[in-house]
């Protein structure tokens, strides 16, 4: 799972208001080189919830110095996109799992892939 | 049996035409995200996007039909699915899958559907106020994968469509 991902992913377990962003828990961490595409960044940038990106960086001790806000002018400063691109595509959690911040149900992460299915026994 | 199946038919599509990938449209290379319920088609996915050496591709195990709104409320531009058609235990999964995903996607849907059905997905639209545009219509080989199948093979009629916002 890319930062990218997990920045559209909520928790939908009944009767959570704000199952956003969910909390990660990385057992294991893997950085992967991904080609740079500028206008790919440029544009995913305003789609994205910013502050639940850095957040989630930093949690992972790979917050790469992003600001808290956003700084307008983003789409010039090349090495600004650069890091942002880095954070969004090229830190993958392996294993863990996702948790969510209003109910503390967790979601595992195996292999890369997050398990959204919610096992009703457990709930 | 299952694994083979899924595997055989993943083997003859583009990776793009695969099921439920969300893709944003886009003339760079877009970030997709795959979803399935299923473990198994989510290993195969992942063991032919290791082959492609895609890197663009996120994978996440969720039920589509369990997600009211909420968890990817219009996260997405794009979505590309075939959805299940429904058997008699659960009739009518594709218009379940469709509601979802017009929920999740901000630009369009791209969906397979039983031409048998157009007048009633054409009924849906309406209803919930989507544009809907037949792009292709398909001739599709179902091999027999079930114990109640009782030919090898059935041709089936499928519309693909796109549905969009106006
Ligand atoms: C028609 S198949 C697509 C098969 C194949 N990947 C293809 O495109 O030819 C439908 C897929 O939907 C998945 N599926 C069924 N119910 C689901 C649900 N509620 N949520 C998510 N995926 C589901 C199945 O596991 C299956 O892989």
């Amino acid at each position: 799972m890319k930062l990218l991902t997990h920045n559209m992913l909520r928790s939908h377990v009944s009767g959570v208001t704000r199952g956003f962003p969910l909390i990660i828990r990385a057992d294991e961490v893997k950085l992967n080189s991904v080609d740079f595409n500028r206008e790919f960044v440029t544009r995913m940038i305003p789609k994205l919830e910013w502050e639940a990106l850095v957040q989630s960086a930093e949690s992972l001790g790979h917050g790469s110095d992003l600001p808290r806000e956003l700084v307008s002018g983003y789409e010039n400063d090349e090495e600004f996109l650069k890091k942002v691109h880095h954070v969004l595509l090229e830190v993958e959690v392996l294993e863990g799992a996702l948790k969510c911040p209003e109910s503390g149900t967790e979601f595992p992460i195996n292999r890369g892939i997050p398990n959204m299915l919610i096992n009703e026994e457990e709930s | 049996m299952k694994l083979k199946e899924l595997e055989g038919r993943l083997q003859q599509v583009d990776v793009f035409e695969s099921p439920k990938l969300l893709l944003e449209q886009y003339p760079t290379r877009p970030h997709i995200a795959g979803f399935d319920i299923d473990e198994d088609a989510l290993d195969i996915f992942r063991t032919n996007a290791e082959e492609f050496e895609l890197q663009n591709v996120d994978l996440v195990q969720c039920d589509i039909c369990a997600l009211p709104s909420t968890i990817l409320e219009k996260s997405v531009d794009t979505i590309i699915m075939n959805p299940p058609f429904g058997t008699k235990h659960n009739k009518g999964m594709d218009m379940t899958f469709l509601k979802s995903a017009l929920q999740m996607a901000r630009t369009a849907v791209y969906s397979l559907h039983k031409t048998s059905t157009r007048n009633h997905v054409q009924k849906k639209a309406a209803d919930w106020k989507v544009k809907m545009e037949v792009v292709a219509e398909l001739r599709y080989d179902l091999p027999a994968s079930y114990k109640f199948h009782k030919k090898k093979s059935v041709d089936i009629e499928v519309d693909f469509i796109r549905f969009s916002f106006d």
